[in-house]
């Protein structure tokens, strides 16, 4: 037999032990090959009478098997749902044959055939179809690293699981723990899944697989337990037991009350498991891979491919990168300004194995950012995802000072002080005058030109802009931002620093605002310019959630604090002097600082904030602002709450700010919440049509004001009917 | 068309919904039995007179299930040839019942037809049938389903009735009941419930709280706060009205309607039976109709259906005497009151089910023997009857006494 991307080794016992090792690959995927192996073996496991049991097992260090192959999976794109269906069955069908030796489930029910036994050694990420193989066999057995992840995460991109994850999940740990596992998408340790009953056995690191075999060798025969007559789902199952009943009907409540109904994967899970259950097994697989087909050819779930998938893996490896540029590897950071912003830069940079000096004016500042790090590590020791050891060497690499020499070696500095040209001028020239001349400064400013902070630097080619977003450790993007002298080894280091410390990072051109800066408060304007008009608050907000904003925007604006929004509203103001374009939105922000309601930290901002943590709006903003006799439709309102990000993003891509339709949808999604479904902002245009989209905020510029107008390179596209993305 | 007559009608007390109800250990199919021997029994029909029984009953399954109307009329010893429809409208089942039964008159199927319904909620507990709407993803997703608890509460936040509204209502539905017991005003339509044996087990309403004030309810905690703020289903609820911040919770056990067991049937036919059998008909009917109306919000159908059923008899709300509105819950009421713009003291003038009880399936053929009987000792002339129902219907009949 001749295998490419497997290798079968019989031992005495006649226990074939089966190594998935895909030949110039770091990672096993499910790929066309992958399978055609998978399937030989299956077939020569149910037939020759020499093997008598199995164990499946991965060559790769990196993990188990990652599941399917999306890139291959693209290939089926233009496919009609009938060859989806079919190729996705066909994985099934190879899954269920190493489940059954062939056999039919009439047959085991029945005791009239037995299938042999089969076992996976798990000592990486079993993720989506690697973990599906993994409960396609009778015995797992994971390794106790408990970095390892296994769970079905398929719903992140906007697909659900089809190889038969919906089913086997479910029938083994009972539906509320399958359900949580594959709507949330999120991933558990070898202990957790040991607990949730779908890893058997945890065995030291290096002897899974004999564990595995062990097993397979005190096993004469196996069968699933859905293979065996009068299964019963643990917990209840099926349209009339009262527990699955008790079950599905606040689950299914609670998956609208978070998706907003605009993420059919997660429905479509929840659909599964309760077709799925009512059904016998073969019958439920073949609905979970036709609902597989139905979300894979849904348009959701393309967005989320491009952009969570496909351009996020593209960005965080070279797509942006400057071609045959090398750059020193960053091994030390000087942080300037031990803030929030600070603080968490400190973080993510000794996370990723560099050291770190956080300085700041005075010592008890700098410590404290320290301290944000040390609750950070504390939090994970206490969950038991971080050893302390790890945790120890962390901490360890950040040191708190107040001294600029102590920044003497570093290889990038990283200033997150005051917004304010002055400030930043100053620490630009303390940290310079004691650095070598290769050691480039990076300005984390939210909105100021790089090209005028640089103007304080002796080096501006060294002088380039790194923009976090808060909370560092949480928010996956950054802007990186080249002034009109930053040299292409600072940008190289700039992002090879991004992909250390595993952000995104997208360019922005140098103009105020960058790009997400000049989107958001777009936004956050028009909610303002809508309570001023009289739309209610409460219709205002929940527009924003149901289409799929994380916040809404008047919670929002109490987040940041509306008189920090006042502050960069004066100093934007005294910046630009008199190309500075003022917004309606301000009358509302100076009516809310004059009454000192400044939003959370204030207790009272448009919401006043109650006992427990509850929030209500506050009641009293119709005395200010009255609220108009006829409301707006919610399809209005969330509208405007859309095309106020649209607009803008499209006035980005038009004038360069950001590269491409890629880079315009990442900076949109990780750097702001602009809902995932949508794939961002060019993709939805792309999905309505630019033509409706063009349409669309011309009816609003006629009824709100130019700001909506779209840009002249969208009429146009609109014109000849040319996508946003020319290729996705 | 022919003029569908209505010459008897009668009910069984409610008895608590519960284990230690009185008529827990009656079987649903004798309870429908009961009510069916009676009506045979004191209009002195025969055996075989009857055409067709249309009873309504929500939980079918268990003893309720498989056309329990059928055995209940071989139970009461009805000839073989009267045939048995079992019926399910939710809450509207029992008027749907009575209407069904009236149309088969009117288009001349039958002659004499009998419509009711019946519902053990002690012994088939409601919900126990399952049913797609609730739990299945594909349908419940998209129908943004909530519970009826949580509709009621969405209907008082819509309509701002306070707590101390629907508390209010509730006691003067206990004080209304609690007057037409001792006023003697049911003695015409309630038949006791007998035992096995042939005992009484319980002749007046189980469940009537004279005593009940608002101070009294106040204490009450509301019951659906939890499951609207953990289960979800608030947040379903406000996705559908966004105009809403949060749901106000206020109904709970004393002003929503009672769990109860019970039966009723109304004796349907038409002029030439009467004559027959020389029974005078207590009233006619003017017209029905049923609708559809918004799911999530679910109990609004009555204010809806009202409207449907006037315009096809060609009356407007004053031709009305006299109301007759299912107690569901107290804010369906409220709104009901508000939308229609009528007075409190034309509608439930004897209470209803928050003082009596809501036996499902049995309710809406119920409550049409309450308004006849109402008719009757008011002088009145004519009186609407209707009904909220589960993912959001409502069923009308309009009746005039004779």
């Amino acid at each position: 037999m001749c295998y490419k991307n497997i290798k079968v080794e019989i031992d005495d016992d006649g226990i074939a032990l089966v190594v998935m090792d895909i030949p110039g690959k770091s990672m096993n995927v499910l790929d066309a090959d992958l399978l055609s192996d998978l399937r030989l073996f299956a077939d020569k496991f149910a037939t020759d009478d020499n093997i008598r049991g199995a164990v499946i097992a991965s060559g790769k260090p990196s993990g188990f098997l990652a599941g399917a192959d999306l890139k291959g999976f693209s290939s089926l794109k233009d496919a009609s749902r009938k060859e989806i269906f079919t190729s996705v069955m066909e994985i099934n069908q190879l899954y269920r044959a190493f489940e059954t030796s062939g056999y039919t489930s009439k047959e085991l029910v029945n005791s009239e055939k037995f299938a042999k036994p089969i076992a996976t050694a798990i000592t990486g990420h079993a993720l989506g179809g690697g973990l599906e193989l993994a409960l396609a066999t009778h015995y797992r057995v994971c390794s106790d690293n408990q970095q390892i992840k296994l769970g079905l995460p398929e719903v992140q991109i906007g697909l659900i699981p089809g190889g038969g994850g919906t089913q086997r999940l479910p029938r083994i740990t009972g539906l509320q723990t399958a359900a949580m596992m594959m709507t949330e998408g999120r991933p558990i340790s070898p202990d957790k899944a040991k607990e949730y009953g779908f890893i058997d056995h945890v065995a030291p690191e290096g002897a899974v697989i004999d564990a595995a075999k062990e097993w397979v060798r005190n096993t004469p025969h196996a069968t699933q337990p859905w293979d065996r007559k009068g299964f019963r789902y643990p917990g209840g199952g099926g349209a009339m037991d009262p527990r699955a009943i008790q079950f599905f009907m606040p689950a299914i409540a609670l998956t609208r009350h978070h998706t907003k109904g605009n993420y059919p994967a997660a429905q479509a899970i929840m659909s599964c498991l309760y077709e799925g259950s009512i059904l016998d097994f073969d019958t439920a697989l073949k609905i979970e891979a036709k609902y597989f087909t139905k979300i894979f050819t849904n348009i959701v779930s393309k967005n989320m491919i491009r952009t969570l998938f496909t351009s996020r893996e593209a960005a965080q490896k070279d797509r942006v990168r400057p071609v045959g540029v090398q750059s020193k590897v960053v091994s030390r950071v000087g942080v300037l300004g031990a803030g929030m912003m600070g603080a968490g830069i400190a973080y993510v940079t000794a996370k990723a194995g560099v050291d770190v000096v956080l300085l700041d004016r005075d010592i008890a500042t700098a410590v404290r950012g320290k301290t944000y790090s040390e609750k950070i590590v504390e939090k994970a020791v206490g969950r038991g995802i971080l050893r302390q050891s790890k945790a120890d060497a962390l901490l360890e690499r950040i040191t708190p000072t107040t001294e600029y020499s102590d920044l003497s070696d570093v290889d990038l500095i990283i200033e997150a002080v005051f917004e304010n040209t002055q400030i930043k001028a100053d620490v630009t020239r303390r940290a310079e005058d004691v650095t070598a001349d290769n050691v480039v400064f990076a300005s984390n400013t939210s909105t100021l030109p790089i090209s005028e902070l640089a103007k304080a630097s002796v080096r501006p080619e060294k002088f380039i802009g790194i923009h976090f977003f808060s909370p560092v450790d949480k928010m996956p993007l950054i802007e990186i931002i080249c002034g009109e002298k930053t040299d292409d080894k600072t940008k190289t280091m700039a992002l090879d620093y991004a992909a250390m410390i595993g952000k995104i990072p997208i360019i922005a051109k140098d103009v105020r605002g960058f790009y997400t800066n000049r989107c958001v408060p777009s936004y956050l304007n028009e909610a303002m310019l809508m309570v001023k008009e009289g739309v209610s608050p409460t219709l205002l907000e929940n527009a924003a959630l149901g289409i799929g904003m994380p916040v809404a925007p008047l919670a929002l604006l109490d987040e940041m604090s509306l008189s920090l929004i006042d502050q960069v509203n004066e100093t934007t103001k005294s910046d630009l002097g008199d190309d500075y374009e003022p917004s309606e939105a301000e009358d509302v922000v100076a009516c809310m600082v004059r009454l000192g309601r400044l939003g959370r930290k204030s207790k009272a901002g448009f919401y006043d904030y109650l006992e427990e943590g509850r929030k209500r709006l506050w009641s009293e903003i119709n005395k200010y602002f009255p609220l108009a006799e006829k409301q707006p439709s919610l399809a209005d309102v969330e509208g405007r709450l859309l095309y106020a990000q649209l607009v803008p993003a499209a006035v980005c891509l038009d004038e360069g700010v950001v590269l491409d339709p890629q880079s315009a949808d990442l900076g949109a999604v990780f750097g702001w919440g602009f809902p995932s479904w949508m794939g961002g902002p060019m993709s939805y245009v792309d999905m309505i049509g630019v033509e409706a989209f063009v349409k669309k905020a011309d009816e609003f510029a006629d009824a709100y004001g130019p700001r909506f107008a779209p840009p002249i390179s969208f009429r146009e596209r609109a014109a000849s009917s040319t996508p946003v993305y020319t290729c996705s | 068309m022919t003029t569908a007559y209505i010459y008897d009608s009668l009910r069984t007390p409610r008895g608590k919904g519960k284990k230690d109800g009185s008529l827990y250990e009656i079987t649903p199919v004798s309870l429908a039995a009961q009510v069916l021997e009676s009506v045979r029994d004191r209009n002195g029909l025969a055996a075989d007179t009857v055409d067709d029984v249309v009873f309504g009953c929500c939980s079918t399954v268990g003893e309720q299930a498989a056309v329990i109307t059928r055995m209940a009329i071989l139970s009461a010893g009805y000839g073989d040839v009267t045939s048995g429809l079992q019926l399910n409208r939710f809450c509207g089942s029992g008027l749907e019942a009575v209407n069904v039964a009236a149309s088969k008159v009117i288009t001349g199927e039958a002659d004499v037809t009998i419509g009711g319904g019946v519902e053990s909620m002690s012994r088939v507990p409601m919900g126990s049938d399952g049913g797609g709407g609730s739990v299945d993803p594909a349908v419940a997703m998209d129908m943004y389903f909530v519970p009826q608890g949580i509709s009621a509460d969405l209907l008082a936040t819509k309509y701002g009735y306070t707590r101390n509204d629907v508390d209010a209502y509730a006691t003067e539905s206990q004080k209304r009941a609690a007057t037409a017991w001792a006023d003697g005003r049911f003695d015409k339509s309630v038949v006791p419930v007998r035992d096995v044996m042939g005992e009484v087990v319980l002749s007046k309403d189980e469940m009537v709280r004279a005593d009940t004030s608002v101070t009294a309810l106040s204490e009450l905690k509301p019951s659906f706060t939890q499951m609207g703020r953990q289960a979800g289903f608030d947040g379903v609820a406000i996705q559908k009205y966004p105009e809403i911040e949060a749901i106000e919770h206020v109904h709970h056990a004393g002003n929503s309607s009672a769990i109860v067991d019970g039966a009723a049937a109304v004796l349907i036919g038409n002029k030439a039976f009467g004559a027959q059998m020389g029974l005078k008909p207590r009233a006619k009917i003017r017209a029905m109709a049923s609708i559809g109306s918004e799911p999530t919000m679910m109990l609004t159908g009555p204010e809806f259906v009202t409207n449907r059923v006037l315009e096809r008899c060609g009356m407007t709300k004053d031709d009305i005497d006299l109301w007759e509105l299912n107690e569901a819950f107290s804010s369906v009421v409220l709104r009901f009151i508000e939308a229609i713009d009528i007075d409190h003291a034309s509608i439930n003038v004897n209470g209803g089910a928050i003082a009596m009880g809501h036996p499902l399936g049995a309710t809406g053929a119920m409550i049409v023997g309450t308004a006849i009987d109402e008719l009757e000792r008011s002088g009145k002339g004519t009186a609407l009857v209707t009904i909220c129902v589960g993912a959001g219907m409502g069923v009308a009949t309009v009746i005039e006494r004779i």
